[in-house]
């Protein structure tokens, strides 16, 4: 229902000229009642549009309080926030095909903050399968959805490459199909750790460190696919689905007892979204893994690293998984780093661009905002005087090495915290 | 049938294509192996100049109105007819625009069996056997007909173009003729010609790209590249943070977040090798990278590779391309 | 308008190619296969045929991988109206003679407008299907064609020669089109709505009859030299520039 933006007059009025009411006189215009008015200033066409999908209803819940403006990382670099994204609906902006529905990277600081619960991390997906559907697509992301679609990681490698990594890692990288036996810990690497060289390198690290600790584990080699819940949040439910049905068929063909992940993004698939299609198994990111070996690896964290790090918390392992320690317990084992944390740590830790699609919109972001993200991110941990920039996401270390070039900080080394732990470990 | 080898020669806006003479030169040589005569055919209107500077044993111009601009309809016809007379050993035609066209339909109406993509050919004790280069370049194959005659079509640059063009004691004889079929009723008639547009470069058009790097250093440089690829007739291409920096425009960027080229040569100067570069001018036929650093990542994929510094190469490639 | 596109699937070439144990053929179980790049590009200039004059796409394929049925499913998606496949003894790699044959056979009872394919596959060894298409047919054929136009029983199309230069053609229908690229990019059919079509989706099945044959046999197939790591060229920049001069002259890039 619309109404237009006069203000509408009461346009009946009843008063009793004398009334009394448990003993007490309220003739007149004391009892006077307006009738109730429809009080629609806005034509909420477009409001509704989002609100009458499934997953969509929160938005219409938002009162305008922009306790969440104050927290989006966007906001920081352009003009967002679901508050503006609700007000922006009353004066005629349709999200579904709006430049802001490939903005937001469900990092979830809004829904931490918000006293209505106006949740992104579901208005988002909804409204962006609907423009996936149609076809509304930023070309780069569709690029992504089609390279994974295509050969199973959105990095567009072909998926018999999917091992390759290993053979540089120095260190036996058992594939369960060659193993044919259970084993304790089945370990999925992740698309950005088994294609991308910065990623590589992390795995390697991770291959090496898990060798050391004793550990019985496995990779899936080229029957792993990516997770997908990162397209999902971009609005390829379908393909997320059907991901998760061949990876969840490829983790039924072993036996072992628990999972570790080297990403927060497939963390979250595999402990919140794949049990939806039946999964059912132990999953753990790497950092609490290590934290719960921390005995066995602390003596062998002999070679001191001798710089100020800081630690860039993944918003899929913090705030959407409330992880926040094990990281840092980690960073901490590693004698000789100086552990400083950046203003914005932890649950309100800054978000580093790449969630929810982000990692595949960088140059759509970059038109519609005023700087990328992770170069906000590491000009702030180049202003707290850190060395090196610390992360645990596979996304993050491409992105903020980038971003370090960029911005004129070359000088701030990004590592994974595998990469760290491994140099560690050197004689 | 003959032994003779019957070569289409292409021409297109009053110029004979380099395949032609490509496809005589090594038709003629194949020729003498089957003990048969290279015959060159071309199809035009008023055009037996550019007939007389094929290098062939003798050829054979049909002239007619309908044959003025080139036309897969009347070209079709023409050959079909030609290869019913003359039953020739083998027939060459282009892997090209025009013979792309012609040689698979020609295969069916004709009966012979057709082997594309070749970049190799061979007669070996008078039995001849061709080389395709398929799956993208990644694979080539060498095949022989199952009968005597087959139809063949050549890639561009398999073979020298000298050897094909007219020279040293060679006078071909030119017979010309009125074309052999009726060409009245087509279903196809040519129109106009499209120049390319001027004004916008378009990147992945270009068959020579200069794509620069951070390695420029700055703004004030981006005309030292600007300069060579005035002088090679094509435009500047560029990673991302060249384009981010406004240096270029963003039409200008290759990679992940920017267009996917194929030219025939890209020049690299200063661009490490990012994967998300690499994706986008991995396909180019051939890669020369200029790198200071003589690890980058761009030689594992550059064909050719050199260490020295960008901004003295730039200015005195220039000065090299136009001289 | 009845606009039929034949589609071939062909090896994943982001996958390494392997060669068979007798070394005349690729090793066709290892590999992946995919819709040929440019038979994309087909679907989608139909699609885009049909949004602007109306009528139906059928989309037809020689089933030769027992997986058509995605790629079908996916030009469903992408708005084709029809699909079918043709079915027999046809295995991976069947050559474009056969699977020409089969795909003219099963089309003319189809009784198109406007045929479009991909102007070319990465394993036409023995030639593009389309013209071979369009000869069995006796319809007239223009390839390498990168837009189509359909007005008033007549199709403008335009057909690239090297270096941007274009020719435009009018051709009566029905035709026989090579589409080099669509004018726009292929669309993307999103998962979502591919798996909700082959729920539903209902696929004609043909007969397809024996096999034409190439008429020509592989004795040998290899692999080109590897590149592996570039050639470096030593010597300051005069020398380098020379070296990269001479090499632009040999392929023939140098204007005027
Ligand atoms: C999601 C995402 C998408 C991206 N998309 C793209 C994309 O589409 N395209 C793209 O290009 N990048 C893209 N990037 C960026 C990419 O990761 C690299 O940062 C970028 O390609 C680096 O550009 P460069 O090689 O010019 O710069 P650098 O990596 O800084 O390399 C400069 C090179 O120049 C060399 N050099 C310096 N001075 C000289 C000199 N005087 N002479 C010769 N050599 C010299 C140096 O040795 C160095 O190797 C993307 C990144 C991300 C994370
Ligand atoms: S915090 Fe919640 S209620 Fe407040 S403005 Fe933001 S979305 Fe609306
Ligand atoms: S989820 Fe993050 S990026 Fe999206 S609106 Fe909320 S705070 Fe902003």
């Amino acid at each position: 229902m619309a109404v237009g933006l006069d203000k509408v007059r009461p346009d009946k009025v009843t008063e009793e000229k004398h009334l009394v009411v448990e003993g007490m006189d309220i003739s007149g215009h004391w009892n006077r009642m307006f009738e109730q008015r429809v009080i629609w200033d806005y034509d909420v066409d477009n409001l509704e549009k989002v609100t009458n999908l499934p997953g969509g209803e929160s938005l219409g819940w938002c009162y305008g309080c922009a306790k969440c403006t104050a927290v989006c990382p966007i906001d920081i670099v352009g003009d967002y926030s679901p508050r503006k994204i609700h007000r922006k609906t009353q004066i005629g902006v349709d999200l579904f095909t709006s430049s802001d529905l490939w903005l937001c990277t469900t990092c979830m600081n809004c829904l931490r903050v918000c006293p209505k619960e106006v949740n992104m991390i579901q208005i988002m997906p909804a409204v962006r399968e609907q423009a996936v559907l149609t076809g509304a697509v930023p070309p780069e992301l569709q690029k992504a959805f089609e390279d994974t679609a295509k050969h199973g990681n959105p990095l567009g490698q072909p998926q018999r490459k999917r091992a390759d990594w290993a053979k540089a890692a120095g260190v036996p990288v058992p594939i369960m199909k060659d193993l044919k036996r259970a084993v304790d810990i089945l370990w999925y690497v992740g698309s950005y750790p088994a294609y991308h060289p910065r990623g590589m390198d992390a795995a390697r690290a991770a291959a090496r460190i898990f060798n050391a600790l004793g550990i019985d584990f496995g990779i899936l080699g080229i029957e792993e696919k990516d997770d997908g819940d990162s397209q999902r949040l971009a609005g390829e439910k379908g393909l997320f689905e059907m991901l998760a049905e061949q990876n969840i068929a490829a983790f039924g063909k072993y036996e072992f007892n628990r999972m570790v992940v080297t990403g927060p993004h497939e963390f979250n698939a595999f402990k919140n979204e794949y049990p939806k299609y039946g999964a059912d198994f132990k999953v753990a990111h790497y950092t609490r893994f290590l934290v719960e070996h921390l005995d066995k690896l602390r003596p062998m964290l002999k070679k001191p690293i001798n710089l100020k790090v800081t630690f860039h918390d993944p918003c899929y392992l913090g705030r959407h998984n409330g992880e926040y320690e094990a990281p840092r317990e980690l960073l901490r084992a590693i004698p000789g780093i100086e552990l400083v944390e950046m203003g914005r740590c932890r649950e309100n830790g800054y978000c580093c661009g790449g969630g929810g699609g982000g990692m595949w919109l960088d140059s759509f972001t970059k038109e519609h905002t005023t700087m990328r993200l992770s170069e906000r991110r590491v000009r702030e941990a180049a202003e707290y005087g850190a060395e090196v920039l610390a992360v645990c996401c596979p996304f993050e270390v491409s992105r903020f090495e980038d971003a370090a070039k960029s911005t004129g900080n070359d000088k701030l080394i990004v590592r994974d915290i595998l990469e760290l732990l491994d140099e560690s470990m050197k004689e | 049938m003959s032994n003779d080898v019957l070569i289409l020669a292409e021409h297109l806006k009053g110029k004979v294509s380099d395949i032609s003479f490509e496809m005589t030169g090594k038709g003629r040589q194949l020729a003498v192996a089957f003990g048969g005569k290279a015959v060159a055919v071309m199809l035009g209107s008023g055009a037996a100049a550019l007939a007389a500077t094929l290098g062939a044993d003798s050829v054979l111009y049909v002239d007619d109105p309908a044959l003025a601009e080139f036309n897969p309809q009347a070209y079709g016809r023409v050959l079909a007819a030609l290869i019913n007379d003359r039953a020739p050993r083998l027939v060459m035609v282009g892997n090209t625009s025009m013979g792309m066209d012609l040689a698979a339909g020609l295969s069916v109406t004709a009966g012979l069996p057709l082997m594309a993509y070749v970049n190799g050919l061979a007669a070996e004790g008078g039995a001849l056997a061709a080389t395709s280069q398929i799956y993208g370049g990644k694979i080539q194959a060498e095949a022989v007909p199952d009968g005597e005659a087959c139809v063949v079509s050549c890639l561009a640059g398999a073979f020298p173009a000298d050897a094909g063009r007219v020279g040293a004691g060679l006078v071909p004889a030119l017979e010309q003729i009125a074309s052999p079929v009726p060409l009245a009723d087509l279903q196809i008639k040519f129109v106009r010609m499209i120049e390319p547009q001027s004004g916008d470069v378009d990147i992945t058009q270009q068959p020579i790209l200069v794509s620069i790097g951070r390695g420029i250093g700055g703004q004030e440089n981006i005309e030292l590249a600007q300069e060579l690829a005035e002088a090679l007739g094509t435009a500047v291409s560029a990673s991302r943070p060249v384009t981010d920096a406004g240096w270029l425009p963003k039409t200008r960027q290759v990679g992940k977040s920017g267009l996917t080229v194929k030219p025939k040569i890209y020049l690299a100067f200063g661009i490490s090798g990012a994967p998300e570069h690499l994706e986008g001018m991995r396909g180019a036929e051939t890669i020369i990278a200029v790198n200071t650093d003589p690890k980058a990542p761009i030689f594992d994929v550059a064909h050719y590779g050199a260490t020295c510094d960008m901004l003295d190469l730039l200015p005195a490639l220039t000065e090299k391309i136009k001289a | 308008m009845n606009i039929v596109v034949p589609i071939k699937q062909i090896p994943n070439l982001t996958d390494e190619l392997e060669i068979n144990g007798d070394g005349t053929g690729l090793d066709h179980d290892a590999l992946q296969y995919v819709l040929n790049e440019f038979d994309e590009h087909a679907i989608e200039e139909a699609v885009l045929a049909k949004e602007a004059a109306g009528g139906t796409v059928t989309v037809i394929g020689v089933d030769t991988t027992g997986e058509l049925d995605g790629a079908l499913h996916t030009a469903l998606a992408k708005g084709a109206d029809k699909a079918a496949r043709i079915t027999g003894d046809f295995p991976r790699g069947t050559d474009s003679h056969t699977q020409a044959k089969l795909l003219a056979n099963a089309i003319r009872s189809l009784s198109p407008d406007l045929v479009l394919t991909g102007v070319q596959a990465a394993d036409d060894r023995d030639g593009q299907i389309g013209p071979m298409i369009a000869a069995h047919l006796g319809l007239p054929y223009v390839g390498v064609v990168t837009g189509v136009a359909v007005k008033d029983g007549k199709a403008i199309v335009h057909k690239e020669y090297a270096g941007g230069l274009m020719g435009e053609f009018e051709v009566s229908l029905p035709m026989v089109v090579g589409v080099q690229a669509a004018h726009q990019p292929p669309r993307y059919a999103p998962v979502s709505k591919v798996r909700q079509i082959a729920k539903t989706a209902k696929i004609d099945e043909i007969a397809g009859d024996e096999a034409a044959g190439a008429g020509s046999t592989v004795r040998r197939m290899f692999k080109p030299e590897a590149a592996g790591h570039a050639e470096m060229w030593e010597g300051g920049p005069e020398e380098v520039a020379e070296k990269i001069a001479a090499l632009i002259k040999e392929k023939g890039l140098l204007k005027g």
